[in-house]
C-alpha cells in the first residue's frame, strides 16, 4: 500500500501545479471530481478483480512528470508517420497539438474536427455537455487520472447525416523522454444521428525512454449512426500505454471498434461499449502480437442495457518470446435487455514456450431472454500446414510469414473495406515479416487446448 | 543419369522403425507404382522423399538428379523438382488457392534463375490448368482445400503438380474415394504430364488406377521392403490374389537399372 500512496502524494504535486486558469469552471470541478475519485483508490492491485492478470506497479513505482517544453520537431521527423492516403489528419506531440504539422484542409459542412483543449479554452461551452459524461472515473482509476489531467485531444463533432469520407487520423507521438513522462489524452467524438465516420486512433514513439499515455476517448454515436474506430498502439517497448474507449450507442447505432496492439510494454487497452438504445450493434474486434516481454492486456466491458441489441468480440492473438497476452471480456446484460445477442470468440497463437495467454469470459446475465456464447482456443502454427507450404517450395521463413498472416487476416476481414483497412493491412504485414524471421522452428508437437462454451 | 536412386533406406517415426531398406531407382519417364497393404510404409517413403523431418533416415541414401535429397530441406526438394500429391491433402485457411499457386511458382521459378510470374501472365496459365482439372475457378478464390470435398481435394493435388511442373512426381493414394468420372479426370491430368523428362511414383491400393495410369514397373510394399517388382500385370495378380502370397518372399534386385 505505501507505494500506492506516496504515488497519489506525486501526482497531487503535479495536479496543483496544472496551469487552469484558461478554462472554464465546469472543466475545474470535473477534474476535481476525478482527481479526489483518484485519491480515493490509488492505482489498481492485481488483487482488483479488473485487473487479475495485469500488474501495474511498475507504474505505481515510477514518478512520471508532465511535459514540460514542448519538443522542437521538424515535418521531416514526422513525415514517416503521415497517414498514407487522404485524411483529415489531427497530429498531438507529447500530448499537445501540432497544428504546424496537422492537415484538418476544409472541412465539409456539419464537420467539426479541432483540439479539444482549443475548444475548452475558446469556446468554453461545447464540450460541456458530452466530455466526462459517459467515462466510468469511479470503477477506474486510470480514467479518473485522464480526467484529472485533460489537456487535450480531439475534439469530434459530425452533425445528423453527414457522411465524412475520409479517416479521421488522430496520431500521438511522444518523443524521447529523458526523465519519466505522462501524457493523458483526452478525446471527444460525437457522431449525431445517421452520421458516418472512420477515426483512426494510433499511438507512436519518436524516441525512446519510459513514457506512460494514459488516454480516454468518449465516443457518443447518435441513432442509425455509424462509426468505426481503430486503436492502433505501436510504441516502442519501453512505453506504457493505458487506452479506454468508451462508446455510448444510441438506438440502431452500428459501431466498430478495431484495436491492434502491435507496440508498446505494458499495455492495457480497454473498450467499454453501453448499448443504451434498442437495436444497437456494436463490432469489437481486434489483433495483439507480442515478443520479447511485452505485456498485452485486453479488458472488454461490454454493457447491454436495452432489448434487441447484439455484440461481438473476436480477439486474436499472436504471442512469441516471453510475452503475456490477456483477454478478458466482461459482458453485462441488463435486467430489461431482452433478445441480447452477445459473443465473445478469442483465438491464439503461442509461437514459443514462454509465452502465455490469460483468457477471461465473465457472463453477467440479468435478464431471462438472451443469447451469449463464448469460445477461446489456444495453439501453435499448424505444423501440418507449414510442411504442406514448403512442400510446394516456399521456404520456411515465407510459410510461418503467410500462416501467421492467415490468422491475422480473420481480424482484417472484419473491417470495413477502405483507407483505414488497406493501413491495418500494411502495418500488420511489416510487424509479421519481422516475427517469422525471428520464430526458429518449434517443437513438432502440435497441441492444442480449446475450450467452447454456451451458456 | 538416373532420375531417382534410393539405396537400402532405413527410416523411422517416434522410434519405430518403418522402411527397413529400400531400394528403387526411377529414371527419366518412367512411371512406377507401389502398392501394399495398410501400414506397410508406403505413405512414409512418400514423405521422406518429400523430406518431412518427422520421419527420420536411420541408413541408406537417395540420390536426386545427382543430389544428396536427404541433405535438402522440403522446400529445397520441391525446388529441384519434387512434388508430392499427398494422401490427405491439408487444409490451409485464411491463405488463398491462387495467391498460395503463385507464390509456390514464382518461389520455384526464382530458385531456377527465371523471373517471377505477375498475376497477369499467371492467370492464363492457371486458367488452362484448371480446365485440364474440370475445376471450377470459383473455387480458387476460396481458401486451400477450405471446404473441398475429398475429390476436389485431390484434383487440387494434381492441379499444383500441372502449375509446378515438378520432375519427379510422387501420387500418394491420388485414387482413393474417387469416383470413376473423377477418376478419369485425375488420370487425364496425370497422364498429360508424362513426358520423357519426368518421372512418376504412384502409390496406389486398386488396380482400377493402373487401368488408367499404365506403369512401366510394379513394386510390392510390404512391411517397410519391397518383396516383389514387375511390370503392369503383377497389379493384376495383386488384385485377384491379395498380398498374403507375397509374404515371405525375398527382397528383388533393384526395379531398374
Ligand atoms: N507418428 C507415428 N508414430 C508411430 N507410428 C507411425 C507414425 N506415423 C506412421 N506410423 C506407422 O507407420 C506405419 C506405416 O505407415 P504409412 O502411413 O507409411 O503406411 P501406408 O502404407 O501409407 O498405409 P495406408 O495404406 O493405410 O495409407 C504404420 O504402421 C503406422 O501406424
Ligand atoms: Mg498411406
Amino acid at each position: 500500500m505505501s507505494t500506492a500512496i506516496a504515488n497519489v502524494e506525486h501526482y497531487l504535486e503535479a495536479f496543483t501545479r496544472l496551469p487552469r486558469t484558461a478554462e472554464p469552471d465546469w472543466l475545474k470541478q470535473l477534474r476535481e471530481d476525478a482527481f479526489a475519485r483518484f485519491c480515493q483508490t490509488g492505482l489498481p492491485t492485481t488483487h482488483d478483480e479488473d485487473w487479475r492478470f495485469t500488474n501495474v506497479s511498475a507504474i505505481a513505482k515510477t514518478e512520471f512528470e508532465l511535459p514540460v517544453d514542448p519538443p522542437q520537431l521538424s515535418a521531416a521527423d514526422l513525415s514517416a508517420w503521415k497517414f498514407p492516403a487522404s485524411a483529415i489528419e489531427l497530429i498531438f506531440v507529447d500530448g499537445q497539438f501540432a497544428a504546424e504539422f496537422s492537415t484538418i484542409g476544409s472541412l465539409p459542412p456539419g464537420v467539426q474536427v479541432s483540439s479539444l483543449k482549443e475548444q475548452n479554452t475558446k469556446h468554453s461551452n461545447a464540450a460541456k455537455e458530452q466530455l466526462g459524461r459517459y467515462l466510468n472515473v469511479e470503477r477506474d482509476a486510470f480514467a479518473a487520472l485522464n480526467t484529472a489531467f485533460i489537456s487535450d485531444g480531439a475534439f469530434v463533432h459530425v452533425s445528423r447525416g453527414v457522411v465524412v469520407e475520409v479517416p479521421i487520423r488522430l496520431l500521438f507521438v511522444s518523443t524521447q523522454a529523458a526523465a519519466p513522462r505522462m501524457v493523458h489524452p483526452r478525446n471527444l467524438l460525437v457522431f449525431d444521428q445517421e452520421s458516418q465516420a472512420t477515426v483512426i486512433e494510433e499511438y507512436v514513439s519518436l524516441g525512446g525512454g519510459t513514457v506512460l499515455s494514459n488516454s480516454a476517448t468518449e465516443l457518443v454515436a447518435g441513432a442509425n449512426a455509424t462509426v468505426s474506430h481503430y486503436m492502433i498502439e505501436r510504441e516502442k517497448v519501453d512505453a506504457f500505454n493505458i487506452s479506454t474507449l468508451r462508446i455510448q450507442h444510441e438506438r440502431s447505432a452500428n459501431v466498430a471498434s478495431h484495436s491492434l496492439l502491435l507496440g508498446g510494454g505494458l499495455v492495457r487497452n480497454n473498450v467499454h461499449p453501453v448499448l443504451a438504445g434498442e437495436g444497437g450493434e456494436c463490432l469489437i474486434n481486434g489483433l495483439f502480437v507480442g515478443e520479447g516481454r511485452q505485456h498485452l492486456d485486453n479488458y472488454m466491458h461490454v454493457e447491454h442495457a436495452s432489448p434487441h441489441c447484439s455484440s461481438r468480440q473476436f480477439y486474436n492473438g499472436i504471442l512469441d518470446g516471453h510475452a503475456h497476452g490477456v483477454f478478458h471480456g466482461r459482458i453485462v446484460v441488463h435486467k430489461d435487455a431482452q433478445k441480447t445477442d452477445a459473443k465473445q470468440t478469442n483465438r491464439n497463437l503461442l509461437l514459443s514456450d514462454d509465452a502465455q495467454i490469460d483468457t477471461k469470459p465473465q457472463l453477467e446475465i440479468y435478464a431471462d431472454d438472451v443469447k451469449c456464447t463464448h469460445g477461446a482456443t489456444i495453439g501453435q502454427i499448424d505444423e501440418n500446414a507449414l510442411f504442406y507450404l514448403r512442400s510446394r517450395g516456399i521456404d520456411e521463413i515465407s510459410a510461418r510469414r503467410l500462416l501467421l498472416m492467415a490468422f491475422a487476416s480473420e481480424c482484417l476481414e472484419r473491417m470495413a473495406a477502405g483507407p483505414a483497412r488497406e493501413y491495418s493491412e500494411r502495418l500488420i504485414h511489416e510487424h509479421l515479416l519481422k516475427i517469422a524471421d525471428h520464430v526458429t522452428t518449434a517443437s513438432a508437437s502440435v497441441q492444442n487446448r480449446s475450450w467452447e462454451e454456451v451458456g | 543419369m538416373s532420375l531417382l536412386e534410393i539405396k537400402n533406406l532405413h527410416a523411422s517415426v517416434d522410434g519405430h522403425e518403418i522402411l527397413k531398406g529400400i531400394n528403387l531407382t526411377i529414371n527419366p519417364g518412367e512411371v512406377h507404382s507401389i502398392m501394399g497393404p495398410n501400414g506397410s510404409g508406403k505413405s512414409t517413403l512418400a514423405q521422406v522423399l518429400a523430406r518431412r523431418q518427422a520421419y527420420h533416415v536411420t541408413a541408406g541414401s537417395i540420390n536426386f538428379l545427382g543430389k544428396d535429397l536427404l541433405e535438402m530441406k522440403p522446400e529445397e526438394a520441391a525446388c529441384e523438382g519434387v512434388f508430392l500429391a499427398f494422401q490427405y491433402p491439408v487444409e490451409v485457411p485464411g491463405i488463398g488457392n491462387t495467391y498460395f499457386m503463385r507464390s509456390a511458382l514464382n518461389a520455384i521459378r526464382k530458385h531456377q534463375g527465371l523471373d517471377e510470374m505477375d498475376a497477369m501472365d499467371f492467370l492464363p496459365m492457371f486458367r488452362e490448368k484448371l480446365k485440364l482439372l474440370d475445376m471450377d475457378e470459383k473455387l480458387m478464390n476460396r481458401s486451400v482445400n477450405e471446404g473441398f470435398s475429398g475429390g476436389e481435394k485431390k484434383r487440387n493435388e494434381i492441379l499444383q503438380m500441372a502449375v509446378l511442373q515438378p520432375r519427379l512426381a510422387i501420387l500418394d493414394e491420388t485414387d482413393s474415394g474417387l469416383d470413376i468420372d473423377a477418376l478419369r479426370i485425375v488420370a487425364n491430368g496425370v497422364n498429360a504430364l508424362r513426358s520423357t523428362e519426368r518421372g512418376m511414383l504412384v502409390v496406389t491400393h486398386y488396380q482400377r488406377l493402373l487401368n488408367y495410369i499404365v506403369p512401366d514397373f510394379v513394386h510390392v510394399l510390404v512391411d517397410g521392403r519391397i518383396v516383389r517388382s514387375g511390370g503392369p500385370e503383377l497389379a493384376l495378380e495383386l488384385e485377384e490374389k491379395g498380398y498374403s502370397w507375397t509374404e515371405g518372399a525375398r527382397q528383388p534386385e533393384p526395379a531398374s537399372a
